[in-house]
């Protein structure tokens, strides 16, 4: 529960989504993680810290870079995302289902 | 049973699709006329549309404005490129969180699928960057709903 926890509040700013959005598509340094952001590296130190200490991503040691990747829970986060805003829009068209169906019975004039 | 999906195609695309048992010529109406957008096109439980201006006619204007009854809110505002009915809707929309984000450009086709509707929107933003945005925003109110359920659970 507390790191299930740690990672909706990692997942609560829009930054630190993007981040994750990135890594979706394979390992990245600091630098390239910065770089579409128009932030500080420092900021973006902080970004990562805290997806870090929440598990959502590990990093690597190659010399002097530390690139880092998602983790399985940053995966099954992602995952997690889609899956809730597939049920905000499924939740949209449950209810059109129900708006059509009042429009079907309205033309066949039954009383509603 | 999965009735919808949502993918993303490239960059640049998002692609979602749906199946309805009503004919195409329904799916379109409840698609432009106001009254009937106000009923369905709500995101989360509690969120409600008080502005829903649908000009359906090229060029015509489209603006949504969406509350939650607790002081938040926010708007999109569109034009209509194309209007083929019962069959296709072009447009492009934009979101005001409050500053407006990029275009986004939607083609969603209606077509006959045996009595039913298989409807497709396909959603072209202008980079992967700004698609990204996107996805994150409509996370983040999906979010708000699923916090609501945490908060009654625990």
């Amino acid at each position: 529960m507390y790191s299930l926890d740690a990672a909706f509040s990692a997942l609560a700013d829009p930054t630190r989504r993007s981040i994750l959005a990135r890594l979706a598509k394979g390992e990245a340094t600091v630098n390239e993680l910065a770089e579409p952001f128009e932030m500080t590296q420092p900021a973006i130190s902080q970004h990562l810290k805290v997806l870090e200490d929440a598990g959502l991503i590990v990093r690597r040691v190659e010399g002097t870079k530390r690139p880092r990747r998602l983790a399985k829970a940053g995966i099954e986060a992602m995952d997690q995302w889609l899956a809730m805003l597939r049920k905000a829009l499924e939740t949209n068209y449950d209810r059109l289902d129900e708006v059509l169906t009042g429009m079907e019975k309205h033309k066949k004039g039954e009383k509603r | 049973m999965s009735k919808m999906t949502l993918e993303t195609e490239g960059d640049t695309h998002v692609i979602v699709t749906r199946r309805f048992t009503a004919p195409p010529e329904a799916v379109y109406r409840a698609h432009t006329d106001p009254k009937l957008i106000q009923k369905w096109l709500l995101g989360p439980e509690g969120w409600t549309m008080p502005v829903c201006i649908n000009e359906a006619k090229s060029g015509g204007k489209i603006r949504y404005e969406w509350t939650n009854g607790k002081g938040g809110g926010f708007h999109i505002t569109g034009e209509y490129l194309e209007l083929e009915p019962y069959n296709r809707i072009v447009h492009v929309e934009r979101m005001h969180l409050p500053d407006p984000t990029p275009d986004n450009h939607i083609e969603t086709r209606f077509e006959a699928d045996g009595a039913g509707t298989l409807m497709t929107m396909r959603m072209t933003l202008p980079d992967g960057k700004t698609r990204a945005a996107m996805l994150a925003t409509g996370m983040e109110r999906g979010m708000e709903a699923s916090y609501v359920r945490l908060e009654g659970i625990l």
